[in-house]
Order: structure tokens, then sequence, then C-alpha cells
């Protein structure tokens, strides 16, 4: 017995049990995992890499270089969430009848949770964050963000979230509680395990550094655009990541108090969204839609800023109804956090609050509607070239006009009864995420990885997963459209009825289909880097580009301007190559930059490690972590040497390098 | 044309770069001042979403005590006279700041860090009288709400502490350089911060909870 409880004060809740050993699609996960790893820590010691990674990447401040460590993290997680999709998928293909598929309820409930879950807070949030943070700066003429650090810091906090939810993939359980985990579903009394605690302790840490990372763009924006870029001449890409970032810190702190109180809840024994004693469940429901109805717009409004960019490049204009743009865009800033009440219509709030909230939600379709037509008219008479983020756009407006009508009709709350909790409603998000969010970020990032990386995607590869994702999403949710609008509930591993069977199965097709456009996203960056020398751009600005990113070299340099560059007018390159602009040969100075510090990394490994002994009741190793955490980061305000000169000369090699190239233009 | 932008070479041409750096000073006091003001404004929506997840439970006693019989209003007066008493000492320190005053900067600093840590202990005191007389968090919904709004009040100007002791003694190392200055604006924006939100909680937790 003493030996018991010598190994709980040491290892809280923890014990071998808590190992799926004895579960083969874990275990056979967990070994691939495994080997995966080991192969890529042996590579990158066989080539000696540690040291360049960690100088040049993790304790990086270089906005640029923390973008693409967002993006990477994105896309691993996307190889992971798109996993759990397809096992959902192939088990609504089988489970009916007698067939009880291969996926358990436990087990089925854990991949549908974790699989919302990576998708919206380990995917599309660091796709979005990445893009911004490597585009926006260049876009406003800015050397770097407003707060480095704190750039830094935030992605290692999201990166520490993301580990410790794939952590619980093989040590523990993940939550079995829907994505936005449910009170009082995810109170201590119906989820004593370890799943909801690992499900809050990611999110929370994520959240954090979400959050900062938010205030950093914001105040960039407002602060470093360069000398001449009033708001109204500013790229519409930076209107949209001002709106999302400024709504972003509107909601996140509504999420952070939800999931701090659901903590208070499982760890202290508090009553706030239990049964008994006062508790007030529906209010964490309020609490976590306050964040979760504005955060889709928080997403899909960089994804408008990439298609108005796109757009007005490759119909060779100006974008149509700039400031219409810019005007819906604020409007749909503003009405985003109106309207979260509509996703539980059925809580029985009343006619008059249910109306209020319904009308609110079709409102929206007004601005988005407008930004539609302003996309068309710029196509219109303008001298359109299809290259691949063109197709991206247009495959986009084709999609998500559905997904917006279908969201109008579920903005309906008499509809919304019939509807609440069905697979249309699944199908109608998943239409606006991925023909709304996921095709900008594809288009975002074909559009600007040869300005990351100095070479453009292999286009055939890229034309694979163009149509793996368009022909697939239109094969894998047309279906489920359709058993949803007959009733079918979500969340379920396991049917009765087998005439629904068809429709289950047509769907995993669509889903193998996206596989195929998944693969050929990371062909065409294998393949791009193969063909390297022939898909080159040396000229900095490879499509034609309107805006300040493309004055600069090919990947730019680490002070992105040799000289801080002044805005005349709106299309602020495409102005300057129209009047005669020559990049300067001379007169370079010092630049000022911040210095690269490894504070970022401590002290979200601490976080993470906080994270985890908190999940497993250890406690002493949560005191020490927390203690750690406030040491480091008081230590870290007494660092002064914040930055560094590159010096003239340096300036003006980096720059010679360049002059060849800018003959050509 | 400013004096110090880059000429081009025939002089048609617009202005297309500045050689100076005007806006981009990484030590700037501006961007760091709006970020912190940015940053308060979002932990003021949490404890928005605390006010709020109060009020909708505040009279879930569950049978349990109601605020008249555990609130003791004296205790409270006291607690919020030494909160509010430290944001005047805190804004004694500030034009002592501004004229590079360091001593008398340190002095104010010092009290006001003692207000906070009085205000912080009498809390403290309140919440293990409430605990003890079987008022804890657990009990009902109304107490958990009550605890975790103040608590994180608490927690915040605990918070507050540790960066005064951080700031007298980087005042010490430093002197009122310009990121000293800049920190302090921003603990001072933090600490008054924190006492508007505690009128908050005195009136609508304290003052209605004894009234209804």
């Amino acid at each position: 017995m003493t030996d018991n409880s010598l190994l709980k004060t040491i290892f809280g809740r923890l014990t071998w049990e808590s190992f799926p050993i004895h579960e083969p699609i874990l275990f056979t996960t967990f070994l691939v995992v495994s080997l995966l790893g080991l192969g890529i820590v042996g590579a990158i010691t066989r080539f000696r890499l540690w040291g360049y990674l960690w100088k040049e990447w993790f304790t990086s401040v270089d906005h640029k270089k923390v973008g693409v460590m967002y993006i990477i993290l994105a896309i691993i997680m996307l190889l992971r969430g798109f996993s759990d999709a397809l096992m959902m998928r192939a088990q609504q293909a089988v489970a009916f009848g007698s067939n009880p598929g291969y996926l358990p309820p436990h087990h089925y409930d854990q991949i549908f949770t974790a699989h919302g879950t990576i998708m919206i807070f380990f995917v599309a949030i660091p796709l979005v964050v990445g893009i911004i943070n490597f585009v926006m700066p260049l876009q406003i003429g800015a050397r770097d963000v407003a707060f480095p650090f704190l750039n830094n810091l935030s992605f290692w906090l999201t990166a520490a979230g993301a580990i410790l939810t794939m952590v619980s993939l093989f040590v523990g359980e993940f939550a079995r509680t829907g994505w936005l985990s449910y009170a009082p579903l995810a109170g201590l009394a119906y989820s004593p395990d370890t799943g909801v605690d690992y499900y809050l302790w990611s999110l929370q840490i994520a959240g954090v550094g979400t959050t900062l990372s938010a205030i950093n763009m914001v105040a960039t924006i407002i602060k470093m655009r360069a000398p001449g870029m009033t708001m109204m001449k500013m790229p519409v890409f930076c209107w949209t990541a001002l709106c999302s970032n400024v709504l972003a810190i509107a909601i996140f702190p509504a999420l952070t108090a939800a999931f701090f109180l659901l903590m208070l809840d499982r760890y202290v024994g508090t009553n706030f969204f239990t049964n008994e004693l006062g508790g007030a469940p529906m209010m964490y429901w309020n609490m976590v839609w306050i964040w979760g109805h504005p955060e889709v717009y928080v997403l899909v409004l960089p994804a408008f800023g990439i298609y108005s960019e796109i757009t007005a490049t490759f119909s060779g204009k100006p974008l149509f109804g700039y400031s219409s743009m810019v005007y819906a865009t604020v409007v749909i800033t503003i009405l985003s956090y109106l309207v979260w009440l509509h996703h539980f219509f059925t809580m029985g709030a009343g006619p008059s609050v249910n109306s209020f909230f319904g009308i609110a939600t079709m409102v929206i379709a007004i601005p988005t509607g407008a930004k539609i037509f302003n996309w068309l008219f710029t196509m219109y008479k303008g001298d359109i070239r299809f290259d691949l983020p063109m197709m991206w756009v247009v495959a986009f407006m084709l999609t998500f006009t559905v997904g917006g009508m279908t969201g109008v009709l579920l903005a309906i709350p008499p509809a919304d009864f019939v509807l609440h909790n069905s697979l249309f409603l699944v199908a109608h998000f998943h239409n606006t995420i991925i023909g709304g969010v996921v095709f900008g970020l594809f288009a975002g990032m074909v559009y600007w990885f040869p300005k990351a990386f100095g070479f453009k995607l292999d286009e055939f590869w890229g034309k694979v997963a163009f149509w793996g994702w368009v022909a697939g999403y239109w094969i894998a949710w047309t279906p489920i459209y359709i058993v949803g609008l007959m009733g079918t509930t979500r969340r379920v591993n396991h049917f009765d009825d087998p005439t629904l069977q068809p429709y289950f199965i047509v769907a995993a097709i669509g889903a193998v289909i996206i596989l195929i456009g998944i693969l050929g996203f990371v062909m065409s960056i294998i393949m791009g880097f193969v063909k390297r020398h022939e898909l080159a751009d040396t000229t900095g600005d490879p499509w034609g580009g309107r805006t300040l990113e493309w004055s600069t070299t090919s990947p730019p340099p680490a002070y992105n301007f040799a000289f801080t560059p002044v805005v005349h007018d709106m299309d602020a390159w495409y102005d300057m190559k129209n009047r005669g602009y020559e990049h300067p040969a001379s007169g370079f100075r010092p630049i000022h930059m911040p210095r690269n510090t490894g504070a970022g990394v401590i002290l979200s490994g601490l976080a993470l490690a906080l994270g985890f002994s908190m999940v497993w009741y250890i406690w002493w190793l949560a005191a020490l972590c927390f203690a750690g955490l406030v040491v480091v980061a008081v230590g870290h305000t007494f660092n002064m040497k914040r930055d560094y000169f590159i010096p003239a000369d340096e300036v003006a090699r980096t720059e010679a390098r360049r002059l060849p190239l800018a003959e050509g233009i | 044309m400013p004096d110090h932008a880059l000429q081009p070479a025939h002089g048609a041409v617009p202005t297309w770069h500045l050689a100076e750096e005007e806006d981009h000073d990484h030590g700037g006091n501006g961007a760091t001042l709006l970020g912190f003001w940015i940053y308060l404004m979002s932990d003021a929506l949490i404890f928005a979403s605390l006010f709020a997840m109060y009020g909708v439970v505040s009279t879930g006693y569950a049978g349990g005590p109601v605020p008249r019989e555990i609130f003791d209003l004296k205790l409270v007066a006291l607690n919020t006279a030494f909160l509010l008493a430290s944001s005047i000492t805190f804004g004694q320190a500030m034009p002592h700041m501004e004229a590079g005053r360091v001593g008398p900067t340190r002095f104010w600093l010092a009290v006001t860090g003692l207000l906070g840590a009085a205000f912080v202990g009498i809390e403290l005191y309140e919440f293990s009288q409430l605990i003890a007389e079987g008022a804890g968090p657990q009990r009902s919904a109304f107490l958990s709400a009550f605890f975790t709004l103040v608590g994180t009040h608490g927690a915040h100007v605990t918070v507050g502490l540790i960066w005064i002791v951080t700031m007298l003694i980087q005042i010490g190392q430093h002197g009122l350089s310009l990121p000293m200055k800049r920190r302090l604006m921003c603990l001072s924006m933090f600490w008054h911060f924190l006492d508007i939100i505690w009128i908050g909680v005195f009136t609508f937790v304290y003052l209605y909870g004894v009234l209804r």
C-alpha cells in the first residue's frame, strides 16, 4: 500500500494501463509515428542539423521564419486530422445493420473530437496565423512585427498545445465530448478520465499563443506601416488580417474563461457547469460559442483577403470596389460577434431571442455577397490568367456560395429545430470551412510559396492537389448534405437503416479523393524542390504582383527591405513599377534588427510539461513547472541584449546579389 | 519632402525610400504601449466573462449561504481603501519617473507594493474565513463564481506585485532608462486597470450582493 501511494505521488494517475499497448490500431500508429520520428531525429543528427535548426529556426524571431514554422506545424497536423477523417468515413461506410464496424464508440468518439479540435485549432489557425505572419509585414513595408520575441513565443505555445494533443494519442485518452466539449458532459461526473483534461490544457496553452499573436499583429498593422500607407491604401489582405486579429482578441478571452471555469469544475470541484448546486451548463455553451462563431470569421476573413489579392493580380486589374471590400470586412467583423446563439436555437431562449440571432445571421450574407460580386467584377473584362492560385479562387467562389446558402437556410430558427445536430449542419460547415478557408489557404500557399522559398510549386502536382480537393470535397459532402436533410444525426458510429449506406460509401470515396489532393500538395512541394532551378523566381515578382511583398527578392533578406519604402498609391508595387522605379544600388546603412532568443522554446516546453503533469495529477511536477515558468518569464525581462545591427557592408553585399536579377524589371 | 529622404538619380521620379528608419523602431514606445493596452482590453473581456458567469449564477445558492450572511463589508471597505490608495501612490511615482528621479520613484513603487500586498493578504484572510465557515467554492455555484471572480482579480494583483519587485530591482540596475520607463508605463496601466476591475467587483459583487 505504501508503495502504491508513493507511486501515486510520483506519477499521479499515470500507470502502465495508460499506454494503449492492447489496442492494435493505436499501437500500430504509435509504432509508425515513433519510427518516423526516430528516422527524422536520426537524419537531423546524422547531418548535424540541430545547431542550424536551433539557431536559424527554433529561436528565430524573424516573422518570415515564424510564419513558415506555423505552416509546417499546420501541415503536419493536417495529416493527423485527416487520418481521423478517413477513419470516420471508413467506419460510417461499413457500420450498418449487424456490422458494428471496426471502431467501438469509445474510440470513435475520441476520433471525431480529435478531428474537429485538431482541424480548427492546430490546422486552420496555424495556417492563417502563419500566412499573416509571413505576408503582412512584407505588405506593409515593415522589417518585422511589433513584438518579435512574442511572435516566437506564440508559435511555440501553439506547438506545445499541438504536441500535448498528440501525446494523448499514446498516453491515456483524448476527450470523447465533441470538439467544443460541451458541459455537463465534459464535467468530471460524466468524463472522469484524462480526455477532457488533455483537451483543456492543449487548447488553453495554444489559446494563449493565439491571443498574444493577435495582439502582436494588430499592433504591427497599426504602428508599423510604411510611410504614406494610410489605412485606406493598405492591401486588402492586411485589412482582413487586421479585422481577423481584432476579432480574435475580442473572442479568445471568452474561450479562455470558459475553459478556465470548466477546469475549476474538474480540478477544484466548483459548480459552474454542473447539474447540481446551482450550476448553469448552458452558460458554457454561450461562452464557447461567443468564441466559436466569430472564430470561423477569424479564419475566413484572411482567406477573403487572399482571394482579393489573387483576383486582382491574376485579372491584371486593381480590385473592384476596394472601399466596399474594406467596409464589408469591418461589417462582418462586427456582425459575427452578434450571432453566436444560432448554434443552439434549441436551447429554448424564446422566439424574440431566436429571431434576433436568426436575422443577424442572415444579414452577414449581405456583406459576404458584396465581396463575391467585387471579385466577379474584378475579373470582369480583366486579363485573367488561370494559374493555380486563380483556379483555387474560382473553385472557392463556386463552392463557398453553396455553403453560404445552406448557412442562410440554417439561420431560420424553425428550420434549425429540424436540422440541429444533423449531418446537414456538418456538411454546411465543412462546405464553408473547406470551400472558404482551406481553398483560400491553399491559394495563399501556392501564391506566396515562391516569395518564401524562391521557387514555384510544381504545376502538375499542384493541379492534382486542386482537383483532388475540389472534386473530393463535392463527392464527399454532397451525400452527407442529403442524408442530413433526411434527418441523420451527427457523431454516430453505427446506423440501422441500410438504405443510407450507399451515401456513406460515396462519401468515403470522396474522402479518398481528398487524400489524393493532400498527397498531391505534398508532392507539389517535393517536386517543386526537385525542379527548383527550373521553377526559380529570379525577379522577386513571379506573378506580376501589385503589393509591396513583390518588390523585394524571393526569398526576402532577413531585413525585408534595404530601405523603408514610401507608399504613394494603393497597390504600391504596381505604382512603383509603372513609374519607373529602380532598386537603390548604394547608400546602404546599418539595419537595426531584433536578436534571436531561446526563451520562447523554454517557456513553451515548461507549459507543455505543466499541461501534461496537470492532466495526470502529478502535482509536484506541475508546481515545479509553474515555478519554472514564472522564473524564466521574469528572468527573460532581465535580458537587455535584444537587438543588433546588420552592418551596412553586409546589407550592400546582400543587395548586390539581387542587382543582376533586378535588371529584368 | 523630408530632407533625409534618399534622392533618386533623376529628379522627376517620386521618393520611393526613406534612408532613416522612422516608424520602424523596434524599441519604440508606441507599439508597446498600444500592444499592452490591447492586452488589457482582452484581459477586461476575461473579467467580463467572469462577471457574466457570476451574474448568471449569483442567486444559485443551492440552499447554502447567501451574500448577506457571509460578506463582511467593513473588511472589504478596508481592503478597497488599500487598493485605491495604492493607485494614488503609483500616481505619485510617475511624475518622479518622468523627471528621472530614481529614489522617489522606487520609494513610491515600494509603497504601492506594500499596499497591494496588504490587499492580497486581507483577501486571503477573507477566503480562509469563508472556507472555515463551510462557504467554500464547492458549496454552490454562487460561491464558485464569487471565489473565481475575486480570486482571479487577486491573482492579477499578485502578478502586479511580482512585477513591482522586478521593476524595483531593474530600476536599481539600469536607472530610469527608456525601456524602464516604458515598462513602468505598462505596469502603471496594469495597476490602474486592476483598480477599475475592483470597483466593479466591489459594487457588483459585494454591495449589490448585500442589498438583495
